[in-house]
């Protein structure tokens, strides 16, 4: 039997909000199939919804990064590797302690409750934009800021270091160089490391998450300096790369289909399913990473223990047995049971924050510029290569 | 309807009360419980629906 080379895994995407027009093959052989990683190695990726669900749910994957043979997207990946990163990096039972912690700040009610602040920190940044256009571009005055601010404001981290901390996310996640990202992993501890020492000195604690885990979880032994600071970082990291990323890919991908668009702005009730539809089609977190460590089956084949396994939320959020005509953006049909957001014990922990936010983010957005359009063709746009979270670099816009 | 909710499961991801906020909501901690009154489910639709939502299947949903 000639078997021909797998699929090279990630790849860059040839539309923002498509998956890659290279994932053909792997999008029509599910549930589970073979791909490359960069680094030559073979690994499942799995693309099968029904699957998806369940393996993202199976314990016997596990989502511990520093261990050797976890599986890395690129080479940036490996300055992470002897890290131990808070919530996502852990499995249970250390997880669970991790998650728990956490929990209280992240539920629908505090998403409900952060509402108000979250529509005065839209509108602030709107009038700004507007002020100084048109034109604008929207990832730095709008998409980018909207999502730091809160972030900071809910863990109680001064947004005035937005520039510092923004920098250094992207230089985390996007390098280029194994270099940049150890260097920003430093720096970003060192920035904690102060940031923590201001909280403790302050005999009126903040009422942020950050001051809650100094004054309580530090303070009390339940947690050592070195947790609270991969908490923070992830927080912070979490909290404001992907939310910024789905507003600029949604707000480009509605601009680009302009019928749906009219529909949201003559129906904006419709926009809680315009937001879980976005969240499907735009899959921008697209390549889970977990190492099984037991022999699992699974899709008519055997995962053996210390495999690579993958997940591309982009295919399996288009999975044609579950979605009808899965290419086509239609937010009138069942969406809910994505997995853009993940599933199983890492689930995004800041979903219903997430959903907040981009909902008063596009609504505010399309109302108070309804003439809002892409200042240059569509196809001179630059976004994110493949082997990071998807999102728009720039998008210039007018009104 | 009978609902059984395994909270040493629960991660507190809050679908449930997404899906059905009629039946489900979070307590303090974050973990899902059972709006009072609605023990049984109170013949909704998406009790179910709920179920499936969540990530790490806290939820059981038997008939009686």
């Amino acid at each position: 039997m000639t078997e021909t080379e797998p699929v090279a895994f990630p790849q860059d995407r040839t539309c923002p909000y498509h998956p890659p027009t290279a994932y053909d093959p792997l999008r029509t052989d599910r549930p589970l199939t073979r791909i490359t990683l960069y680094d030559g190695r073979k690994a499942w990726l799995v693309t099968g919804h029904t699957l998806a669900r369940s393996l993202l749910a199976d314990q016997r994957l596990s989502s511990d990064r520093s261990h050797p043979d976890f599986p890395a997207p690129n080479i940036r990946f490996t300055a992470a590797k002897n890290r131990k990163v808070a919530l996502l990096g852990f499995d249970d039972p250390e997880h669970r302690t991790q998650r728990r912690m956490m929990v209280p700040s992240f539920t629908l009610r505090r998403a409900a409750a952060l509402r108000p602040e979250i529509q005065r920190i839209v509108d602030e940044r709107l009038d700004a934009m507007i002020a100084q256009g048109p034109p604008g571009e929207l990832v730095s005055a709008f998409a980018l800021p909207v999502p730091s601010m809160v972030i900071c404001a809910l863990l109680g981290v001064p947004y005035a270091d937005h520039e510092f901390f923004e920098g250094q996310s992207r230089r985390l996640l996007r390098g280029p160089k194994v270099s940049d990202v150890q260097d920003a992993r430093d720096q970003l501890d060192a920035y904690f490391a102060q940031l923590i020492d201001t909280k403790l000195k302050q005999s009126e604690p903040g009422d942020g998450v950050l001051d809650e885990l100094v004054h309580e979880k530090l303070r009390e032994g339940e947690l050592d300096r070195r947790e609270v600071m991969s908490f923070a970082t992830i927080l912070l990291i979490a909290g404001h790369e992907t939310t910024a990323n789905m507003i600029s890919l949604g707000t480009f991908a509605l601009l680009q289909h302009p019928e749906r668009l009219a529909e949201l702005r003559a129906r904006p009730e419709l926009l809680p399913d315009a937001v879980e539809e976005l969240m499907r089609m735009l899959s921008i977190a697209d390549g889970l990473l977990r190492r099984a460590t037991e022999d699992i089956e699974a899709g008519g084949t055997t995962i053996r223990a210390g495999d690579p396994v993958l997940f591309s939320t982009s295919v399996i959020n288009r999975d044609a047995d579950v979605y009808e005509d899965p290419d086509t953006f239609d937010w009138h049909r069942p969406n809910r049971h994505h997995v853009a957001f993940g599933f199983g014990i890492h689930q995004c922990l800041g979903q219903n924050l997430a959903r907040a936010e981009l909902e008063i983010a596009l609504r505010t957005l399309f109302e108070r510029l309804p003439t809002l359009r892409l200042a240059v063709p569509a196809e001179e746009i630059p976004f994110k290569p493949g082997d990071t979270i998807q999102g728009m670099l720039e998008l210039p816009v007018t009104w | 309807m009978h609902i059984d909710i395994d909270k040493d499961v629960c991660i507190g991801a809050g679908q449930c009360a997404l899906a059905a906020p009629k039946v489900f909501t979070q307590d303090d901690d974050g973990f899902s419980a059972l709006l009072p009154g609605r023990e049984d489910g109170g013949a909704d639709p998406m009790v179910r629906e709920a179920a499936r939502a969540c990530p790490v299947s806290a939820i059981a949903v038997s008939d009686d």
